[in-house]
């Protein structure tokens, strides 16, 4: 509790930190909330003709599509799909990442080290670009989008733990534990993966805005959901058609990606600074 | 002897890690879909005609087989033909392979070229405004979507200003080919208007593609730099009354970037992918573009024979850059 209070003073001591934070927490405030945030409600699949391709008005604060649908519900509602990919996405890398890069850590075995290898083949080849092969495979759809980003996603989990706990596996106190004879489930469980937890959560939150852009990327593209969904990527894909009389259709959509991604970003950044002052700022970033 | 080593090992590791590549990807598109020869053949497909494919691209043999028979294919350049462009898939990338490597490279030399000095100039001026407004741009740039930046871009400078040709990579005909650059090429060949055509369409896209790369090799210079700074011989120097101008000149600068050579590994990755990405948005005719018309006409192959490629270019490419790294700083290859 105590910990928790001391983080809490320095994200809120380091600007950066603070501005991610506000803007993770109006993502998550804005996906919750956003049945009573929207002005238009059946702006998800109503189709209004006469009202198309109106540009920011009083009542439509920021325009509307080709469907005649208000701009401003349209992104709200898509707050909440931008939030579940990337939590599942990053939750499922995680739930897979984390156990094999334990394993293979600790235990020298040849099918830890194949799955390093699979890792390695992972990491060798952009996200995007094995995440596009196995998104047309499967058929476009936000299910898949998330299954495409969870297969790719996870060996950046698995490769952080694999070094974090070979290096720990050296240390007096893990010796000192296999010495006593303790079974090794409460060694991997309570002694090395605490000490793994601060950078996998500080990853954890550079990767939501990695797979937030990456999602939007691939919905872009085509693979995502199909209309009406309002999917960000979407969206903007969809406005390229009206440009550039419509110039607001894509505006707002790619400044809630931008504020959302900056958000994780800034918040894994200050994270990283005061969970693992070890890793400096400036690091590899981008490319998580 | 020991450099020799190590490139060796580097080059030699390429092979298990295409090979890797290749069989997941084969994974991806033999095993994953219920039925791969009705995705390869098609939504317009019959039953019978999907019956006749399976036989004819013996994908009804056991599956050890056929990936042994997809090394052998991919080793004769065999990716498969579009049904698209009805043309077999490799010949389709190795024609617009040239276009995405000279806007890769576009990007490249702009990323290095500016945010170099920008990041040096960062360092030494840390925590003044210059320093603060060079962080807002490089928090901005890994967070922006390119694709949204591209389409603004093209919206202020192609279309309200008229400055910049909205899309594509030339007006009327290309260059006679020597090299597949079309700016190189144009020059080879003496023709300044055609040159100047060349860059006025690549600028969007370079801008756009360069945006999040510049951002790193900022953050990388700034850091280096700051580091060298706290090393002891820069402090013994100012000691010993160098000038700081050639202190930071001679010593911190050549010290520090070595570790931003390491990240133009990383940036190719971060410019690759975006290439795939910003190339739909302007149109440009490389392997990204490509891959979206793929896509979006559900041309399997084509999509399979992107990633293939895409992948191989990517692992090839920072197996070079690894070469030229243990060149420049051999205690790299010692370790």
């Amino acid at each position: 509790m105590k910990a928790a209070l001391t983080i809490l003073r320095k994200l809120t001591g380091d600007h950066s930190a603070l501005i991610g934070g506000i803007l993770v927490f109006a993502l998550i405030f804005t996906a919750i909330f956003a049945p009573v945030l929207v002005t238009y409600p059946e702006a998800l699949w109503d189709i209004n003709p006469g009202n198309r391709l109106q540009p920011p008005t009083a009542e439509h604060w920021f325009g509307t599509d080709r469907m005649g649908a208000d701009l401003y519900s349209r992104v709200v509602f898509g707050a909440r799909i931008t939030l579940m990919i990337a939590i599942v996405a990053v939750g499922a890398s995680l739930l897979i990442g984390v156990p094999i890069g334990l394993v293979a850590g600790w235990y020298k075995h040849w099918s830890g080290e194949m799955l390093m290898r699979v890792s390695d083949v992972f990491l060798a080849v952009p996200q995007i670009v094995l995440a596009i092969a196995i998104a047309q495979t499967l058929g476009p759809s936000i299910q898949n989008v998330i299954l495409a980003l969870s297969v790719t996603y996870w060996p950046w989990f698995t490769r952080l733990v694999y070094a974090e706990v070979r290096s720990l596996k050296n240390e007096t106190f893990i010796e000192a534990a296999i010495a006593l004879g303790v079974p090794t489930w409460r060694i991997v469980l309570l002694h090395v993966l605490p000490n793994v937890t601060s950078p996998i959560i500080v990853r954890s939150s550079i990767g939501m805005g990695f797979t937030i852009l990456t999602a939007a990327s691939l919905s872009f593209l085509g693979l995502g959901s199909p209309p009406p969904t309002p999917e960000w990527g979407r969206m903007i894909s969809e406005s390229r058609n009206y440009l550039p009389e419509a110039w607001w259709y894509a505006l707002t959509p790619g400044l809630a990606i931008f504020l959302v991604v900056m958000g994780f970003n800034l918040l894994g950044d200050g994270l990283r600074d005061i969970l693992d002052p070890r890793l400096r700022r400036g690091g590899v970033h981008g490319n998580p | 002897m020991r450099v020799l080593a190590m490139l060796l090992k580097r080059i030699v590791w390429v092979v298990p890690t295409i090979a890797g590549l290749i069989a997941v990807v084969f994974f991806i598109s033999r095993v994953v879909p219920a039925d791969p020869v009705a995705l390869i053949a098609g939504d317009t497909a019959t039953r019978e005609q999907i019956e006749i494919l399976r036989e004819q691209l013996g994908f009804n043999r056991p599956l050890l087989v056929q990936l042994f028979d997809y090394y052998v294919d991919l080793l004769h350049g065999d990716l498969g033909r579009s049904i698209f462009t009805t043309r077999p898939v490799s010949d389709d990338l190795l024609a617009r392979l040239p276009a995405t490597i000279e806007l890769t490279l576009a990007a490249m030399i702009v990323a290095v070229g500016v945010g170099i000095p920008l990041g040096v100039l960062s360092a030494l001026k840390r925590n003044t405004v210059l320093d603060h407004v060079l962080r807002i741009v490089t928090v901005a740039g890994l967070a922006v979507a390119s694709f949204w930046l591209g389409l603004l871009l093209q919206l202020y400078f192609s279309m309200h200003l008229g400055w910049l040709p909205l899309q594509g990579r030339i007006s009327g005909f290309p260059p006679p080919s020597v090299t597949g650059f079309y700016a190189v090429d144009a020059l080879i060949a003496g023709d300044m208007a055609r040159f100047w055509d060349v860059l006025k369409h690549l600028a969007l896209p370079t801008l756009t593609l360069t945006f999040p790369a510049l951002a790193t090799v900022v953050r990388f210079t700034r850091a280096g730099v700051l580091e060298t700074l706290q090393k002891g011989f820069v402090a013994y120097q100012q000691a010993m009354g160098i000038p700081n101008a050639l202190v930071m000149w001679k010593y911190v600068l050549r010290n520090s970037l070595i570790s931003t050579v390491t990240q133009i590994g990383l940036l190719f990755g971060i410019l690759l992918a975006g290439a795939v990405v910003i190339e739909s948005v302007f149109q440009w005719p490389g392997i990204g573009f490509y891959a979206f018309q793929a896509i979006l006409q559900s041309d399997y192959a084509a999509v399979m024979g992107f990633t293939v490629y895409a992948g191989g270019v990517f692992i090839l490419a920072n197996m070079l850059v690894d070469i030229v790294h243990a060149l420049l700083d051999p205690r790299e290859a010692a370790q």
